[in-house]
């Protein structure tokens, strides 16, 4: 039995008056598909950025892989395996993808102090990078700048940054935001196809793909969590209806 | 150190202090608001100088001359940032680095070709040239103690403006809801151009209080400057109340500081290696001042109640 | 038509490092040649001022920081060869290091506080401490104080009195600029180069990934002061003479102006700024006191008209 990857412990944030993060505590299993949904403004946003060192709770603790993180700054969190996929797209725009890539691949591979060797010729982490972009079916596009590639492209291109990490846990932050429909199943199959390969938190509006993916799903309403469970018992809570899900779920 | 001789030199930093203040007063606002860096604001101190010491010798009375000057330091102001700045705010920080230190360049040769590289004179009148005796053995000059409560006075005035005015709660209110500060249908330019060429009016009104104890030539500003970006970093960008205390936190520091370091370091040090470091380390002292907030509060002492319109 | 289209060609030819850089050895062997001593002395003072401005082009271009306090550690370097001179070391191979390390150590310092902020700060911040380090050194009498000193006699090259001779100085400086250069240009697709260059375009996103942004930065900006050191100790045995004017901030602005002029995206352009601006330096500075305002103007003209550099203006204005 293996511990699970991400626990928040009781974490707290206000700003001001207004309490974003209401004592929340949640688990995500060492290989579970976890989606946390809530309507807008529940705190979501906040609660990924303390979960990958953006935000620092006022309490509260972070614990990734068994080890306290609270206290480290995001690039440290990356390198113990977390890999974070943006809600809008942050790849560096003047890099083609298959730069994009190779400059998330070479963490796991090396410092950043290398002065003289060209990174270009660095075989085994341009091999990754390929991999990886072809996982996500931008292969072909490798040699884009990641700036003039379509929105969608822009999702693939995130999310093979964050696979080629090789993370323990993929925070996904509304990975389908903005895709269209056939982009968010393909994009939603190759999660399904990662499933028991690495853990993954998924931060999505899109119902279809939450129930497609995830084992649990946690709701946070005004910050705090109403409800953690299975998609069937998320789908009968009569709270959980009311609230939030309204006729969706009867589809 | 005797009491006196502390005394004047605590005058003297309240002094520098607040000079120092009406400087960044201004400037802290347009980079608070605007998100716009202003090398030349020393400029404007050195202008407003030159503009109220001709004024004084052309008509022949201080009053009308500090009036000529205000005037005249709010003109250009208005002037420059029609002409110049309003161009620059929505650019990067790069660009108006570049844009205003040519400004410099500029306006100082500008001002050497028409007055002169030498210093000019900057006489008081008699009521103001004087010295008055504070206590028994403690003679100040009068002008010194006119400029400590010109500065407290127009702090005074600043406050007011902004917490009691709709001008300085639209200001307060954009540094918390910019969104709902152009909800409102105000127009952030014309708060931008009244802001800026308030701010020169201020740092004009500086350069013509320290006019006449230090010379009025072309590169006054520089040093200034400077001075004001240290208690603004002390201070925090966009608050008015932290440029007040990092003001006087910086004269004072700096003004104690040169005066009594050769004797502090005579305490453990031998005679001339005091002599040799005390200047040098006194000169440090406000860097090192601005080091330590660095260390404990990246963004400044009150930055807290920060002015922000936008961000880029 | 063809006139533009040529005077482009002619702009980027012109533009080109290796003409600079081949423009600046050939004005140093033909002043040699022909006893023009004055024109080893300007080729020399603009590859100085190239490596200082290069140094500081890699940091603000490559890694997004405008520190506006570049002349600091180019005098910190000049002062290591006046203060060794001084203990009566006189050997290069030993003023240069000193150099750099006097720069970097006061780059690690001070750019460890000032990269922990942004923005308006982190400009306000480098030039404060910029200041903070000409002020210690007026006030430093043994060194001089404002008016600074002289230094103890020329360089020597592995005990030879190779620095004897302005040219060979002159060739030294074009050789650590070229060397500098074609260094930076490696680092520029090296690892270290691409990392910084992404996380000046997408700083949280870098992070993300695991790379440390701040300590990547401060590592360039630390090269970067030591580079700056190498070009003040070079300065120094020029002139022979230190003084705190190296550091006055006008020099930390103009440095900025030759990397922008230059073209800030491109490594080489802060060669080409330099030696533009130096050139503009001289020839307005021989017809008028007032060159300042020349100048002034002229990067006026390249940022309002959004010219990006000094080449593009020149295509432009052909039009």
């Amino acid at each position: 039995m293996i511990g699970p990857i991400l626990v928040l412990d009781d974490l707290v944030k206000s700003y001001g008056a207004l309490k974003v993060t209401d004592h929340v505590t949640l688990d995500v299993g060492a290989h579970e598909i976890h989606a946390l949904i809530g309507p807008n403004g529940a705190g979501k946003s906040t609660l990924v950025g303390e979960i990958a060192g953006t935000v620092a709770p006022d309490a509260g603790r972070v614990v990734f892989a068994g080890e306290d993180v609270t206290a480290f700054d995001p690039a440290r969190r990356a390198r113990r395996g977390l890999a974070r996929v943006f809600q809008t797209s942050r790849v560096v725009p003047g890099f083609t993808a298959l730069d994009n890539c190779m400059l998330a691949a070479a963490v796991t591979d090396g410092s950043a102090y290398r002065f003289l060797a060209a990174m270009a010729g660095e075989k085994r982490t341009a091999e990754r990078a390929r991999a990886a972009l072809d996982r996500v079916g931008l292969a072909d596009r490798a040699d884009v700048l990641a700036g003039s590639l379509a929105h969608g492209e822009k999702r693939a291109l995130e999310l093979a940054m964050g696979l080629v990490q090789e993370p323990r846990l993929l925070l996904l932050d509304e990975p389908m935001a903005g895709t269209g429909r056939t982009e968010t199943e393909r994009l939603t199959e190759l999660l399904a196809s990662l499933e028991g390969e690495v853990a993954m938190l998924i931060v999505e509006h899109d119902m279809a793909t939450v129930f497609r993916l995830a084992r649990r799903i946690t709701v946070l309403i005004s910050g705090a969590v109403a409800i953690t469970g299975s998609p069937d018992e998320i789908r009968a809570d009569p709270t959980v209806r009311a609230a939030y899900l309204g006729g969706e779920v009867a589809r | 150190m005797s009491f006196t001789l502390l005394a004047v030199q605590i005058l003297n930093g309240l002094q520098l202090g607040v000079v120092l203040f009406l400087v960044a007063a201004g400037l802290t606002l347009v980079f608070g608001v605007m998100d716009f860096v202003n090398l030349a604001h020393g400029v404007q101190y050195m202008l407003g100088a030159y503009l109220t010491a001709i004024a004084v010798s052309k008509t022949g009375s201080f009053a009308l001359g500090l009036v000529g000057g205000l005037a005249g330091s709010l003109a250009l102001g208005f002037a420059f940032e029609l002409v110049l700045f309003r161009h620059l705010v929505r650019r990067d920080h790069l660009e108006q680095v570049l844009a205003t230190f040519a400004v410099i360049l500029i306006v100082t040769d500008l001002a050497r070709m028409i007055f002169g590289p030498a210093p000019i004179a900057f006489p008081l009148p008699a009521m103001l040239s004087g010295s008055i005796a504070l206590m028994p053995g403690l003679a100040y000059p009068v002008w010194r103690l006119v400029i400590i409560a010109a500065g407290l006075a127009t702090a005074f005035l600043l406050w007011f403006l902004i917490t009691r005015t709709r001008t300085g709660m639209l200001l307060r209110a954009g540094s918390t809801h910019p969104d709902m500060v152009s909800a409102l249908g105000v127009d952030i330019d014309r708060v931008f151009l009244f802001v800026f060429a308030f701010g020169a009016m201020l740092a004009g009104f500086a350069g013509a209080m320290a006019g006449p104890i230090l010379s009025v030539e072309p590169s006054m500003g520089d040093n200034v400057l400077i001075l004001a970006f240290v208690v603004i970093v002390i201070g925090g960008i966009g608050a008015v109340r932290g440029a007040l205390v990092a003001s006087l936190i910086v004269g004072l520091v700096d003004t104690l500081g040169r005066a009594f370091s050769t004797d502090l370091l005579r305490l453990v040090l031998d005679r001339s290696s005091a002599a040799q470091a005390g200047p040098a380390i006194a000169s440090m002292a406000i860097y090192l001042v601005m080091a330590a907030v660095l260390i404990v509060r990246p963004t400044g002492l009150f930055s807290g109640e920060r002015v922000t319109a936008r961000s880029k | 038509m063809i006139g533009d289209a040529l005077l482009s060609r002619l702009v980027r030819i012109l533009v080109h490092p290796a003409t600079v850089l081949a423009g600046l050895a050939l004005t140093i062997a033909l002043g040699q040649i022909l006893g023009q001593s004055f024109w080893v002395t300007l080729a020399t003072r603009a590859a100085i001022l190239a490596l200082a401005a290069l140094s500081l082009g890699f940091v603000l271009g490559q890694g997004g920081l405008v520190g506006f306090g570049h002349a600091a550690p180019f005098g910190l370097g000049a002062y290591a060869v006046l203060i060794a001179g001084e203990l009566g070391v006189r050997e290069i191979l030993v003023l240069l290091p000193a150099a750099f390390a006097a720069a970097a150590l006061f780059a690690a310092a001070t750019g460890a506080l000032a990269l922990r902020t942004r923005g308006v700060y982190f400009i306000m911040i480098t030039l404060a401490f910029a200041q903070m380090a000409y002020f210690v050194f007026a006030g430093v009498s043994a060194l001089g104080g404002d008016d600074g000193m002289s230094i103890a006699g020329k360089a020597t090259f592995l005990g030879a009195k190779f620095l004897r001779w302005d040219v060979n100085t002159a060739w030294l400086a074009l050789g650590l600029l070229t060397a500098t250069f074609l260094f930076l240009s490696r680092v520029q697709h090296a690892r270290f180069g691409r990392v910084l260059a992404a996380a000046r375009d997408a700083e949280e996103r870098v992070a993300a990934l695991g790379w440390s942004v701040y300590r990547v930065r401060l590592v360039a900006w630390i090269l970067a002061a030591g580079l700056a050191g190498l070009a003040g100790a070079l300065m120094a045995e020029q002139t022979g003479f230190v003084s705190p004017a190296l550091m006055n901030w006008h020099r930390s602005g103009e440095l900025i102006v030759m990397v922008v002029l230059g073209g800030a995206r491109k490594l080489s352009g802060a060669i080409v700024g330099a030696v533009v601006v130096v050139l503009v330096e001289e020839f307005l500075g021989g017809v008028t006191e007032y060159w300042k305002l020349g100048l002034g103007v002229l990067i006026l003209a390249v940022v309002l008209t959004r010219a990006v550099d000094l080449s593009a203006l020149l295509r432009r204005t052909a039009r």
